[in-house]
C-alpha cells in the first residue's frame, strides 16, 4: 500500500482514539466534581491542571484563558479552534486523513467519521451544556466505538487495517501514561482532599479509562492507588492497560512484516518487542522503584520513539532521484508537539484543475 | 393542487411540454406521478437526498471561499428524459466527433496533413494555448488521445442539439451523474421499472477497461492509479469516487516517482511500476521538469516515462489544442477531412476575433452575443451579452483588442429549459447535457449524462461555480 495511505490511515485512528480519550477524561473529572465540596477557584485549578497537562496542552491553555475554570477547560478541549488537540480538531483531523484514504476504508468507516464531524461542527459550549455534559461526551465515546467497531467489521483485516491498529494502540498507551503521570504528581506530592478524596480521584481515573469493573471484579477490593497503578499499567488482559496496548501494537507491527515473535526486521518492531518484553517481566514494585513519574516519562519517550520508528519505517519516503522540485515530504512530529495536518498539509492545496 | 399545475413553459423550447402545453410522451408517465406528489412528501424526499449527499461527502469545494467550505451539488428531484431515438441521434453524433478528434490530434502530432493542406489554418491551431510542440513525434498508445470525453450540448429554441464544446483534458462530473442516479433510486424506486430506464453503473467498469487497453504491454495484469492534486481539489470527491468504484490506488504527485524512465508509486513495501495514470491534472502541472516549474503537485521526470512509451497516461498530454474554442470552430471540417462524412450534430456558429473581419462583427453585436475565452472552462472568463452591463461590455472590448486570439463569440442560443423545482413549485429553467465519452477499444457512452441546471432565474450559466445545479438524466429503452 502507499507510504500516504498508511501515514492517513494512521493518523486517522490515533485522532479518533485522541478525540474519545479527551472525552473520557473530562467526562470522568467533571462527574468527580460533583462528588467533592463546592471548590474556590485554587481547588478548581487543582483539580483542572492535571487534565490539562495529561493532553500536553498546559501552556497553551493560558494563552487564551485567565482562570482554570470547569467551563474553560471544556470550551478549550472540547471546541477550541486553536487547540490542536480540542476534541473538535481531533475528529477534523481524523476526518480530514479518513478523506484522504477515502477510497481505502469502507464506506460505512467514511460516512460514520464524516457524520460525526458535521455533528461536532454543529456544537457550541451552550448547546453541550443544555443537553448536558455527560450526555456529550457520551456521544463523542460512541462516535468513537462506533467507528472503531466499524472500522473492525466492514474493513479488509489486512495491512490496512493493521495500520489503524497501530495508531489506535499507540495513542491509547500513550493518553494512559498521561493520564496516570499528571494524576500522579497531584495525589502524591500534594493530596487535596481528605482521604475519600484522594479515592475518589483514583476512582475516577479508573473510569476515565474504562476500568473501574474491570479493576473490581479483578481485585475484589477497594480502590487503592498501588493497584490502580498496576492495573492501568501491567494488567494482561485489560484494553486499555499500557502493557495490553504495547501487546496489540506489538503483535499489528508483526503482522505487518510478517516477522515473527521474538525477532525483529526493523527498529519500530525492536522497540516495540523491547516495550513489551519489559511489561511482562515487570512488577509493581519496579515501577515504585525507578518511581511512578520518572517511570510514565520514560515508557512515553519509549513509546514516542516507536511511533518515530514506524515513520520512518513505512510512512516517510526520502526522496529518491531528481526531485529539485519535489515539496519536502510531509513529517509529522510525535506528541507533546502535536502535529496539526493541517499545517503540514498546507503544502498540498493545489493550484490546478478548476471543475468546468 | 398538484405540483406542476401552474408550470408556465414560457418563450422557449421546454423539454417536458410542448409549445401547446402538452407534455410530451416520453415525459407522460413522470408528469402522472409528480402530480400525484404533494409538495410535503416531495420536500420529505428532497430533504432525505440533500442530507444523504451530506452525510455521504459529496460535495465540492467552494474556491473563493476561504475557510474551504465543502457544499453539496443542488441536485433537482425533477428528471431530464431523452427519448430513444433522440438520443440514438446524439451517440452516434458524439461517436462520429470523438473519431475525428483522435484523428485530428494524431495527425496534428505528427505529420499535421490537415494544416499542410490547409483545411484547419495552421495559425489558429499552432497558436493554441495548450498545443503541446513537446508531443511532437511521440507516439502515443492505440494511437488514442482522448480517452474521457465530456462534450457540451444545449438545445436552441427549436430544440436542435448543439454541440457547445469538447471537454477533452480532464472533464469532471461524471460522479455526479452516477450518485445522481443512485438517490432518484432510493427517492423513487417504482419510478424506474415502469418508466424504462437505461442504467448508467457500468461507466466505472468501461472506465477501468479503457485505462487497462491502453497500459504498456506487460504480462501482468496492469497497474492503474488516479493521480489527483490532493483532497483541496474541487472534485476530489469525485477522484476519490472513481478510484474507489475501479478498485485503483488514489495517488498524489508525492506518491509517484520516476527511476529509469519507469514510475512507481511509494508504498510500505518499497517502489511498486505504475503502468497506466488516469490523471486529473492539467498538462501544466503533470512534471515540472518540462511544464510549469513551480508545480508541486506533479511529478519529476513522468513526461519522459511517458516519451518512452513505460507508462500510459489518460487523457494523453496536449489534448487541450482540441479545447481550444477557436479550434472547435474547426471540428465539422475534421469530420469531413478525416472521415469523409457530414457531421451529425451541429456546431454553434463562432466568430473569431482574431479574423479582422468577425472580429468588427464581434465588437458591434457585443450585446447580442456571448463572448468566450478560447481556454478557460467553469463558466469564467464569458461575457453574456444580453445580459451584460455597458461597462462589462468596455470591459471585455479592451479584452478582445488586446488579444484577438484569446477570444470567440456566438450567437446567444436561447437555451431549452427544463421544469425545475424553486421552494413549493416547479419553474423552467435553463439546461444543457453533457454525455461522457470514453474511448478505448470502441467508443461508448453512458447512456444520457449530466444534466445541468442554471437554478437562477434567467441565468444561462450552469457551472456549478456559478450557481448551477443537476439532474438525472433518462435515457429511455423506448420512445415513451
Amino acid at each position: 500500500m502507499l507510504s500516504r495511505v498508511a501515514d492517513s490511515l494512521y493518523w486517522m485512528s490515533r485522532y479518533a482514539e485522541r478525540a474519545e480519550n479527551i472525552a473520557r477524561i473530562l467526562d470522568v473529572n467533571l462527574q468527580l466534581m460533583l462528588d467533592l465540596p463546592k471548590l474556590d477557584p485554587k481547588e478548581q485549578k487543582a483539580l483542572w491542571g492535571p487534565v490539562l497537562r495529561s493532553t500536553g496542552d498546559h501552556e497553551d491553555f493560558y494563552k487564551h484563558y485567565k482562570e482554570t475554570t470547569s467551563e474553560n477547560v471544556i470550551d478549550f478541549l472540547t471546541l477550541h479552534s486553536k487547540n490542536s488537540n480540542s476534541i473538535i480538531n481531533c475528529i477534523t483531523t481524523a476526518r480530514e486523513n479518513a478523506r484522504h484514504v477515502r477510497e481505502q476504508i469502507s464506506l460505512e468507516m467514511w460516512e460514520e467519521i464524516n457524520r460525526a464531524y458535521l455533528w461536532m461542527k454543529n456544537q457550541t459550549l451552550k448547546k453541550i451544556q443544555r443537553q448536558g455534559p455527560y450526555e456529550f461526551f457520551t456521544a463523542v465515546k460512541n462516535a468513537s466505538h462506533l467507528f472503531q467497531g466499524i472500522t473492525d467489521g466492514t474493513m479488509t483485516h489486512g495491512e490496512d487495517w493493521d495500520f489503524i491498529q497501530v495508531g489506535k494502540y499507540l495513542e491509547r498507551a500513550d493518553m494512559t501514561t498521561r493520564i496516570l503521570d499528571a494524576n500522579d504528581e497531584i495525589f502524591i506530592k500534594a493530596p487535596t482532599h481528605t482521604q475519600t478524596g484522594g479515592t475518589l480521584q483514583w476512582s475516577a481515573i479508573l473510569r476515565s479509562c474504562s476500568s473501574h469493573d474491570a479493576y473490581r471484579k479483578f481485585y475484589v477490593a477497594q480502590v487503592e492507588p498501588d493497584k490502580v497503578v498496576e492495573f492501568l499499567i501491567l494488567n494482561e488482559f485489560f484494553p486499555r492497560s499500557i502493557r495490553f496496548c504495547s501487546q496489540a501494537l506489538n503483535d499489528a507491527l508483526r503482522r505487518i512484516s510478517g516477522c515473527k515473535e521474538e525477532h525483529f526486521t526493523n527498529l519500530a518492531e525492536k522497540l516495540a518487542g523491547r516495550v513489551v518484553a519489559e511489561l511482562n517481566y515487570s512488577a509493581l514494585e519496579d515501577i515504585k522503584t525507578v518511581g511512578m513519574h520518572q517511570y510514565m516519562d520514560e515508557l512515553q519517550i519509549k513509546l514516542n520513539a516507536i511511533g518515530e520508528a514506524i515513520f520512518q519505517t513505512y510512512l516517510f519516503s526520502p526522496p529518491l532521484n531528481i526531485p529539485e522540485h519535489k515539496p519536502e515530504p510531509e513529517f509529522k512530529p510525535e506528541p507533546p508537539q502535536k502535529p496539526t495536518p493541517k499545517q503540514s498539509q498546507t503544502q498540498r492545496i493545489p493550484k490546478a484543475a478548476k471543475v468546468a | 393542487m398538484a405540483l406542476l399545475d401552474k408550470y408556465k413553459p414560457g418563450d422557449f423550447f421546454d423539454e417536458m411540454f410542448s409549445a401547446e402545453g402538452q407534455v410530451r410522451p416520453h415525459y407522460a408517465a413522470l408528469f402522472e406521478r409528480f402530480q400525484n406528489l404533494d409538495q410535503e412528501e416531495f420536500d420529505a424526499r428532497r430533504t432525505a437526498v440533500d442530507a444523504a449527499f451530506l452525510r455521504q461527502g459529496i460535495t465540492f469545494t467552494v474556491y473563493s471561499d476561504e475557510q474551504g467550505t465543502e457544499r453539496i451539488f443542488p441536485f433537482d428531484l425533477m428528471p431530464r428524459i431523452i427519448p430513444s431515438a433522440e438520443w440514438n441521434k446524439i451517440e452516434a453524433g458524439l461517436i462520429q466527433r470523438m473519431r475525428a478528434l483522435n484523428l485530428f490530434l494524431k495527425d496534428l502530432y505528427s505529420c499535421q496533413r490537415i494544416l499542410k493542406e490547409k483545411v484547419v489554418p495552421a495559425e489558429d491551431v499552432l497558436s493554441a494555448k495548450h498545443y503541446r510542440p513537446e508531443m511532437v513525434g511521440v507516439p502515443v498508445p492505440k494511437d488514442i488521445y482522448i480517452h474521457i470525453c465530456g462534450s457540451d450540448m444545449v438545445r436552441d429554441r427549436e430544440g436542435t442539439y448543439f454541440v457547445l464544446e469538447d471537454n477533452g483534458r480532464c472533464p469532471s462530473g461524471v460522479s455526479y451523474l452516477l450518485e445522481n442516479r443512485v438517490a432518484m433510486k432510493r427517492a423513487f424506486p417504482n419510478l424506474f421499472s415502469s418508466v424504462g430506464v437505461r442504467p448508467v453503473d457500468h461507466y466505472t467498469q468501461d472506465l477501468l477497461t479503457v485505462l487497462q487497453y491502453i497500459a504498456p504491454p506487460s504480462t501482468k495484469p496492469p497497474t492503474v492509479v488516479l493521480l489527483t492534486p490532493g483532497i483541496y481539489n474541487s472534485a476530489y470527491f469525485e477522484h476519490s469516487f472513481l478510484a474507489r468504484q475501479m478498485g485503483i490506488q488514489i495517488v498524489e504527485g508525492q506518491d509517484l516517482v520516476v527511476q529509469d524512465k519507469t514510475v512507481y508509486m511509494r508504498t510500505t513495501k518499497g517502489l511498486e511500476k505504475v503502468n497506466t495514470i488516469y490523471r486529473r491534472l492539467d498538462d501544466d502541472f503533470l512534471d515540472p521538469k518540462v511544464f510549469r516549474k513551480d508545480s508541486i503537485l506533479g511529478v519529476p521526470g513522468l513526461v519522459e516515462a511517458y516519451r518512452a512509451g513505460n507508462v500510459s497516461l489518460a487523457n494523453a498530454i496536449g489534448t487541450g489544442v482540441a479545447d481550444d474554442k477557436v479550434v472547435y470552430k474547426y471540428v465539422p471540417d475534421m469530420i469531413r477531412f478525416y472521415l469523409s462524412e457530414e457531421p451529425i450534430l451541429a456546431n454553434v456558429p463562432t466568430y473569431l476575433a482574431s479574423n479582422p473581419k468577425e472580429c468588427e462583427y464581434i465588437i458591434s453585436h457585443l450585446e447580442e452575443l456571448v463572448v468566450k475565452s478560447a481556454n478557460e472552462s467553469g463558466g469564467y472568463g464569458m461575457l453574456v451579452g444580453p445580459a451584460s452591463t455597458a461597462t462589462q461590455r468596455a470591459e471585455f472590448k479592451k479584452l478582445i483588442l488586446e488579444n484577438p486570439r484569446n477570444f470567440i463569440a456566438q450567437p446567444t442560443l436561447n437555451l431549452s429549459r427544463h421544469p425545475s423545482y424553486m421552494d413549493g413549485h416547479f419553474e423552467g429553467r435553463h439546461v444543457d447535457l453533457r454525455p461522457y465519452i470514453l474511448c478505448g477499444e470502441k467508443i461508448s457512452i453512458v447512456p444520457g449524462g449530466l444534466t445541468r441546471v442554471a437554478l437562477r432565474k434567467g441565468s444561462l450559466v450552469v457551472n456549478s461555480s456559478q450557481g448551477g445545479g443537476s439532474k438525472d438524466t433518462w435515457v429511455l429503452y423506448g420512445d415513451s
